[in-house]
């Protein structure tokens, strides 16, 4: 029976950082499928979030909620930034300029944030307070339910709006096609900058979401967490919103079951033997369409 | 209507198209044949803003458009119908030609996509399903109907008989026909100079990015270097 309530522990922990790395997966879905950057700064803007919420917290003693919504502001206007700046005069360039350059972006917050704020975490107050909740023996805490119950509705509000709306379908318009996309009058300009706020401002909710359960921000805490995010939206098929939520889940689910039969030691681990795993046999990952011409 | 003064185009350092000019006057249907590779997505792609040319104008109905986003061009009347297509084959036909009225109102857009499908009755048919399952013909007709749903004053349509069966080329060298009949003026462009000069009121001959002969398009299907060079005879 132990073993049981453990393993339904760990399910829910698997859940719970599987939706956080589902949001995050979905930003690098996004952005690489409008125009097929791995945005390996994406990570970054999850650190950004975090210290935000910090010194909204600690600094100007605002609420969690306000503090949240400001680092969702931040973190969209980071990112709507950082491509127009950095990533939109290198458009027509070769890919692999526009990845290095997202490397440095990285380098550049990374080291940033070291230098402002010191390379030591901060410790954020509760955003999330509640019961922890008995569940089939298990214990549930406020912070799982929440993150869980966020990133559902996130998720279907996410997906209502690439499927029904004008500006979804202009965004999977140019996903396919661009060219044939800014012949129907798509302003692509708009449309990147809004798949990158987009993908920011989830970013900056599963910031959120991460420090109600792990209240520490430092300069490198995305580095970690984007990358397992960016293996989950791998994993899911880069370029597909569904297989960013699946891919997240999953990775979330094999940390945790890795961690219930007592080999917690390859948490990290296991989540890199699936990315090879992946490359290996299936590129175009579990939702993802067989990799194909695009010019 | 529309004015190509001079441009020069360039992809790199390939010199692509070299100073053409030419015009499309209100009603016509003009026609640009030539080989493959001779510079004629160039030029249409030109015209609708996705390329910019290093020297020269594009002017229509008397606005300078060479500098302006394709978005822009588009809101001026002007419509491409692209080279291969290029439907969005993940989406519906309906949202496929709702793309196509991306630039108009919601409610201007339903009258658009009522007139579509009374114009081509195998998309109303189909209006769910996915575009990348129809035939070669019926994408065709999606893509022209997408275009048709902006209300173009001009339609530009870049190599429409491409890859089609015969039957369904004549079936598209109709729908032209009717559209020009019911308004609309056409630039086409064509390696199938055979069925493109005997639909044009006039036609430009490209080759390797230069304008070779122009003329009525009557006359250059009677012209020996033509006959012998474009319609194998
Ligand atoms: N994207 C491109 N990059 C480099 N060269 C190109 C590109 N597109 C076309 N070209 C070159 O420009 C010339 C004209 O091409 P194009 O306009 O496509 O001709 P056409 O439509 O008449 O077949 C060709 O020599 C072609 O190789
Ligand atoms: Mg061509």
């Amino acid at each position: 029976m132990a073993f049981f309530s453990t393993l339904f522990s760990q399910i829910i922990n698997g859940l719970q950082s599987g939706s956080i790395y589902a949001l995050v997966a979905l930003g690098y879905s996004m952005v690489y499928g409008i125009i097929m950057l791995l945005n390996f700064a994406h990570g970054d803007i999850i650190m950004v979030g975090a210290y935000v919420v910090w010194m909204s917290m600690t600094s100007f003693g605002l609420h969690p909620l306000p503090s949240i919504l400001l680092a969702v502001v931040v973190s969209t206007l980071l990112g709507v930034v950082i491509e127009k700046v950095a990533y939109a005069p290198l458009r027509s360039s070769p890919r692999l300029s526009l990845l290095i350059t997202a490397i440095g972006i990285s380098f550049l917050l990374e080291n940033g944030f070291q230098l402002i704020f010191g390379a030591g975490a901060k410790v954020v107050p509760p955003l999330i307070e509640g019961p922890t909740f008995k569940i089939a023996g298990a214990s549930v805490s406020t912070p799982a339910l929440v993150t869980l119950a966020v990133t559902v509705v996130i998720m279907i509000g996410l997906t209502l709006l690439v499927q029904k709306t004008k500006l979804g379908r202009a965004m999977r318009a140019v996903s396919e096609d661009m060219g044939a996309a800014q012949l129907m009058g798509v302003n692509i300009n708009t449309t990147i900058s809004f798949t990158f706020a987009l993908g920011s401002a989830l970013a900056a909710v599963a910031s959120a979401l991460y420090l109600s359960s792990y209240a520490q921000a430092s300069p490198t805490m995305g580095s970690m967490l984007g990358l397992k995010a960016f293996v989950a939206a791998v994993l899911g098929g880069i370029g597909s919103l569904p297989g960013a939520m699946l891919g997240g889940f999953v990775i979330g689910l094999a940390e945790a079951l890795v961690s219930a039969v007592g080999l917690s030691v390859w948490k990290d681990g296991v989540v890199f033997a699936i990315l090879i795993v992946v490359l290996l046999v299936r590129p175009s990952g579990l939702l993802g369409k067989p990799m194909k011409e695009k010019v | 209507m529309l004015k190509v003064e001079g441009i020069d185009v360039f992809y790199g350092n390939i010199h692509a198209v070299r100073q053409i000019s030419f015009s499309v006057e209100q009603g016509e249907i003009v026609t640009l044949i030539g080989a493959n590779g001779a510079g004629k997505s160039t030029i249409l792609n030109t015209v609708s803003g996705l390329l910019r040319p290093k020297n020269g104008t594009v002017t229509f109905e008397g606005r300078r458009i060479d500098h302006l986003p394709p978005h822009k061009v588009l809101t001026f009347g002007l419509a491409q119908v692209p080279e291969g297509r290029r439907i969005f084959s993940r989406m519906t036909v309906e949202e496929n030609l709702e793309m196509g009225g991306y630039t108009r109102p919601g409610a201007e857009c339903a009258g658009a996509l009522e007139d579509v499908y009374r114009r081509f009755p195998r998309l109303a048919e189909r209006r769910r399903q996915i575009a990348g399952t129809l035939s070669g013909g019926e994408q065709q007709m999606l893509a022209m109907g997408r275009a048709l749903m902006a209300k173009p004053k001009l339609l530009m349509l870049d190599e429409p008989s491409m890859g089609l069966a015969p039957l369904l080329v004549e079936q598209i060298f109709e729908i032209i026909k009717e559209l020009h009949a019911a308004g609309t003026t056409i630039l086409l462009v064509e390696q199938n100079a055979q069925m493109a000069l005997s639909v044009a009121d006039r036609a430009y001959v490209l080759e390797t990015g230069r304008i070779v002969m122009e003329g009525a398009a009557a006359a250059l299907l009677e012209d020996d270097k033509v006959r012998s060079a474009y319609l194998g005879s």
